[in-house]
């Protein structure tokens, strides 16, 4: 991937330079090797600090809503599961395609930090990636460590390695599959739980949610301009403050916000300082709309219409819903 | 602050002998808003609804809420009643605690309470119910039939009669459906034709009707008052100006093997063919599928024979855009085809036919003359089988779950034309039950079955079996509990009534909703049986249920009283229980734009001032003519900004919280 960090610098530099774009989406050094974070760069000279490493887990797709209006187009770099979002965000016309140039970018999977932590990895200093081995520099010496062993969650159920949408790609042909198994086995297990069971295992886990927003605030596919929980009209935002119930209604009722538009991009669960398996309960969903009306990934065309908001001739009337087609 | 008045209506002992009124009077007058509460014991009745206009005044109140019987009864009643007392007749929330509560309970105190939260439910909406005032949209004075058959031929006679225009579009070559196959006509068995020609001529020279033939419906668009229709008029390959209707072509036309749709494959014709003498228009179709001229670029024999120049063979299909102020549906049906009832051996063998092709082989003008034949021998039967109930009345896996309601008058019908015609043969009617219920069905039925001998067996029957050339009956009989066989020479399916899977697509362009037999559901099914539940749309025909001829007439009629309601009208008055966002809120995702049914969202690209923030943003607006208050966008719409008005997030969360309040 270090081939691809100079290949994605340069494109960056070259559109920038020729004034195709005013300003480039990509990831920025942080103060420690594993603190890569989104950032928007708007001269050549900025882009020495751009980086594209196994750290580089955001999705960046969600920060181009906030360019919707201004009068300039944006280069963005985007993994490949990155582009279901993009699609899903074009088709509910929250970015522009025209404001945008995206260039899809390979990727081997995500590093999750607190992984290598558990692994007794500490003061990192350096990661040198060579496919499935990772050799990492520390303050205490070197490391090795196999890629797959310290994957984030969301690489684990990873929807492949092509691109749904794009102007250019660059280095997707390196990407290794890391893709490993049934991404519904955690659903599954949840509703073999009795019901009792399954309510104890939410409230507890909901229970740690301290409403910092983050889940809301990284979801590609939650872009309201005003969020419903954040609206003192919307008769919902402070339903339940007074009992231990808020923390419940707002991921229930977001869950129902992006279901049929969630991508299962993972990012949920990454960035929740609490460790809430939030994508767990937008999997459920994405599960039962699978079993309703046949297989359905959101984000994988533009066109594609979330069955949950689609009509068309074969649909059969809500009255006559027919034995068989849902869960029994 | 609204000052609302609360009134509980006894409905006699209908809701009094099960809630008791006087706790709810008195608990009502405790909620927020309201000033004063009553009850009486008809509220709808004259002296009820002046109780109401005098505590209006009285009491200065700016909303009623009454505890009565379903909105679906006296909701127009009551609002008219707000109007008379000066208030918008918005104003007013019904609780249901008949329906909703007397009827379904017999506890008297659990009654009580659940009427009580009833009436909670509808005061806590009604503190924040707003004035309304609908809008009006005007009427194109021009009525589309959809379907030429005598449903939809009656609908426009009387439709034109009353002065209006009328447009009919006809799938096939020619007006007059299923009823122009029929030979004769129960109860009076007079000759389907004389009583239909007529009128199909009268409908072609009607001032006021004008035919589009061998068309479609390609695209509907609009609403109630203002429908805006593409229709596709099939290129015939003939011009309809030129063609005086000689037939030279069809004599000439070389193709003599194509199957002739009207008898039903029985006979055939010509690749340029009229389906029948008497069609109207009779301007012939080429069938581009069978015609050698379409097929290998040779032939052209009508195109050379033509005394005025009226073959086309480059002719196209044309769209033409028509607005329309109704719509009634007229498709009408086809009968099933028994194929998959293997046991019946249909399409295995030449003597085994379906009663419409029983129909017209009785017919003079039909494939045989008349005569009633094998068509394995060309023989004269000797004897006869009828099974009533094919594909009817069956679980749903195996055909119709209904009865189609005309098989057991018209096989009465058949076995008296057997009889009269050669009393030598014998007739066996297989039933499950006969039923005729309607003026002289029974006293035609019961001619059959006693004056003309014919042999009628309660019993199911279990298969055919070809031997030798005859056909063994193989059933039960019921009523002697046994088993049977009867050698038949030819044997008639009554097959059931089915309407054509294909109108489906046509109502989902209505936007009319259809049953699960695809027959098009009536917006209530004793009060309003000839109208869709979308506005302007109606119903006449068999495309709402199976019936005869005598209540399609009867039904096509009422849809052109139903739909004269509307043309007559120079504004309609709309209903302001509509959609609306708020554009501050929208995100322009079209979540709302692609669940509303009736098309009713666009979009503008608008400069919002979202608190001194100024951008252009894509929002969503809600056409006021054509959305239905249906609601489904303000569920979709995730981040709030759809809203219906009448029935706000706000009204309804309010009425949510009365209830859950303890
Ligand atoms: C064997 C048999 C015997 C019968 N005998 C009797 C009898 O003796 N007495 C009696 O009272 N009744 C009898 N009936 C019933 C009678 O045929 C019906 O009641 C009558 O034909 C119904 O008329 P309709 O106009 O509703 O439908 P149809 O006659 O089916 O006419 C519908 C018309 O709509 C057209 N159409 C369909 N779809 C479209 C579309 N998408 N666009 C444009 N056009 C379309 C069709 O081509 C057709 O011309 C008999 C029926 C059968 C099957
Ligand atoms: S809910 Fe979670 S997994 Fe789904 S799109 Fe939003 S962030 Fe991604
Ligand atoms: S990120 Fe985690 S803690 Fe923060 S609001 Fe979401 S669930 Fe709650
Ligand atoms: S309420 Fe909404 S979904 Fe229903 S018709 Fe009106 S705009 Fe369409
Ligand atoms: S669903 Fe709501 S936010 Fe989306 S376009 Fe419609 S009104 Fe606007």
């Amino acid at each position: 991937m270090q081939r691809v960090e100079g290949e994605i610098k340069q494109k960056a530099h070259e559109l920038l330079k020729s004034g195709v774009v005013s300003s480039v989406l990509a990831w920025k050094k942080g103060d420690l090797v594993y603190d890569a974070a989104p950032a928007f760069f708007k001269s050549p000279n900025a882009l020495e600090d751009m980086v594209y490493n196994g750290f580089c887990c955001s999705n960046l797709s969600k920060y181009l809503i906030e360019k919707d209006s201004e009068n300039e187009k944006v280069l963005v770099f985007l993994k490949p599961c990155d582009t279901y979002s993009l699609n899903q965000l074009l088709s509910n016309h929250r970015v522009i395609k025209d404001k945008i140039y995206a260039v899809g970018i390979g990727c081997d999977g995500k590093i999750d930090i607190e992984k290598l932590r558990a692994k007794g990895v500490k003061g990192i200093l350096e990661i040198e990636e060579d496919g499935e081995s990772l050799k990492i520099q520390t303050l205490y010496g070197d490391e090795t460590c196999v890629r797959r062993d310290i994957l984030l969650e969301k690489c684990l159920n990873c929807k492949g390695k092509d691109h749904m949408v794009y102007d250019e790609l660059i280095g997707s042909e390196l990407s290794e599959e890391t893709a490993l198994g049934d991404k519904f086995s955690q659903v599954d297990e949840l509703e073999k739980m009795s019901s009792d069971d399954r309510f104890e295992f939410w409230r507890c886990e909901l229970s740690k949610c301290i409403r910092c927003n983050a889940c809301r605030n990284v979801c590609p596919s939650c872009t309201c301009r005003k969020c419903v929980f954040d609206n003192p009209h919307s008769g919902v935002n402070a339903k339940v403050n007074v009992t231990d119930f808020e923390e419940n209604m707002f991921h229930i009722i977001r869950a129902f916000h992006v279901a049929g538009r969630c991508s299962d991009c993972g990012e949920c669960t990454r960035v929740c300082p609490q460790g809430i398996p939030l994508q767990l309960l937008n999997r459920k969903f994405i599960k039962d709309i699978n079993n309703f009306y046949g297989d359905f990934q959101a984000g994988e065309t533009v066109e594609s219409r979330s069955p949950l908001f689609d009509y068309n001739f074969e649909d059969i009337e809500p009255n006559v819903i027919s034995k068989g087609r849902g869960i029994n | 602050m609204q000052r609302i008045g609360a009134f509980v209506c006894w409905c006699g002992s209908n809701i009094a002998g099960t809630v008791d009124i006087d706790a709810v009077t008195k608990s009502a007058a405790d909620e927020p808003g309201v000033v004063y509460s009553a009850e009486y014991q008809y509220m709808c009745s004259e002296g009820g609804q002046l109780a109401i206009r005098r505590a209006v005044e009285e009491h200065g109140l700016t909303g009623i809420a009454v505890c009565a019987c379903s909105p679906r009864m006296h909701e127009t009643t009551f609002r008219k009643t707000a109007a008379a007392a000066g208030l918008n007749p918005y104003m007013v929330e019904i609780a249901n605690i008949r329906e909703h509560c007397s009827w379904i309970h017999k506890n008297r105190e659990s009654a009580t309470e659940k009427a009580t939260i009833l009436m909670r439910a509808a005061i806590a909406k009604l503190n924040l119910n707003k004035p309304l005032f609908p809008g009006e949209s005007g009427v194109v004075k021009r009525a589309l039939v959809i379907g030429g058959g005598i449903a939809g031929i009656q609908t426009a006679l009387d439709i034109a009669d009353a002065g209006y225009e009328v447009d009919i579009v006809e799938k096939s070559p020619t007006i007059g459906g299923r009823m122009a196959q029929l030979d004769k006509t129960f109860p009076t068995l007079d000759c389907s034709a004389c009583i239909l020609t007529p009128k199909m001529v009268d409908a072609a020279q009607h001032d006021n009707i004008s035919l589009y033939t061998y068309s479609e419906v390609d695209e509907v668009s609009g609403y109630v008052g203002s429908f805006s229709v593409k229709i596709r008029q099939k290129a015939r390959s003939v011009n309809r100006e030129l063609c005086n209707g000689c037939g030279d072509c069809i004599t000439k036309c070389p193709v003599k093997k194509a199957n002739s749709e009207f008898d039903e494959g029985l006979s055939k014709r010509s690749a340029i063919y009229v389906p029948f003498a008497q069609a109207v228009p009779n301007i012939p179709v080429v069938d581009r599928e069978n015609c050698t001229r379409f097929k290998t670029g040779k032939c052209g024999l009508c195109e050379k024979i033509c005394g005025t120049k009226a073959i086309d063979f480059e002719q196209q299909d044309e769209i033409i855009e028509r607005e329309y102020g109704v719509i009634i549906v007229a498709t009408g049906f086809k009968p099933l085809s028994p194929e998959r009832y293997g046991e019946y051996l249909y399409g295995q063998s030449p003597d085994v036919l379906t009663s419409l092709e029983f129909e017209r082989m009785m017919n003079a003008a039909g494939p045989t003359g008349g005569v009633l034949k094998r068509l394995s021998n060309n023989e004269k039967p000797k004897s006869i089988v009828f099974i009533q109930c094919v594909g009817s009345r069956a679980d749903a896996k195996k055909g119709k779950t209904y009865c189609s309601k005309i098989c057991c008058m018209y096989t009465a019908k058949h076995a008296m034309l057997v009889k009269e015609k050669y009393p030598d043969i014998d007739v066996h009617v297989f039933y499950i039950d006969v039923r005729t219920p309607g003026k002289n069905f029974d006293e035609f039925y019961r001619r059959a079955a006693e004056q003309y001998d014919v042999n009628y067996i309660k019993g199911m029957v279990g298969k055919l079996a070809d031997e030798d050339g005859r056909l063994r009956v193989i059933a039960s009989d019921l009523l002697d509990g046994k088993q049977i066989t009867i050698d038949a020479d030819l044997v008639v399916l009554a097959t059931a009534v089915e309407a054509s899977p294909d109108v489906r697509a046509l109502g989902t362009m209505l936007t009319a909703s259809m049953d699960q037999n695809n027959f098009f559901t009536e917006a209530h099914p004793k009060l309003r049986p000839v109208e869709s539940p979308t506005a302007g749309i109606f119903l006449s025909g068999v495309c709402q249920g199976p019936k005869d001829i005598p209540e399609t007439v009867a039904q096509a009629g009422a849809a052109a009283v139903k739909a004269l309601g509307i043309l007559s009208k120079n504004k309609l008055i709309g209903n302001p229980c509509i959609a609306e966002s708020n554009e501050l809120l929208c995100n322009g995702c079209s979540c709302c734009e692609n669940v509303c049914p009736y098309g009713a969202i666009e979009y503008t690209e608008k400069e919002i001032n979202d608190h001194g923030n100024r951008n252009n943003r894509r929002v969503a607006q809600v056409n006021e003519a054509i959305c239905q208050g249906c609601g489904a966008c303000t569920v979709a719409c995730p981040s709030g900004s759809m809203d219906l008005k009448g029935f706000t997030n706000r009204q309804i969360m309010a009425e949510v919280d009365a209830i859950c309040r303890t």
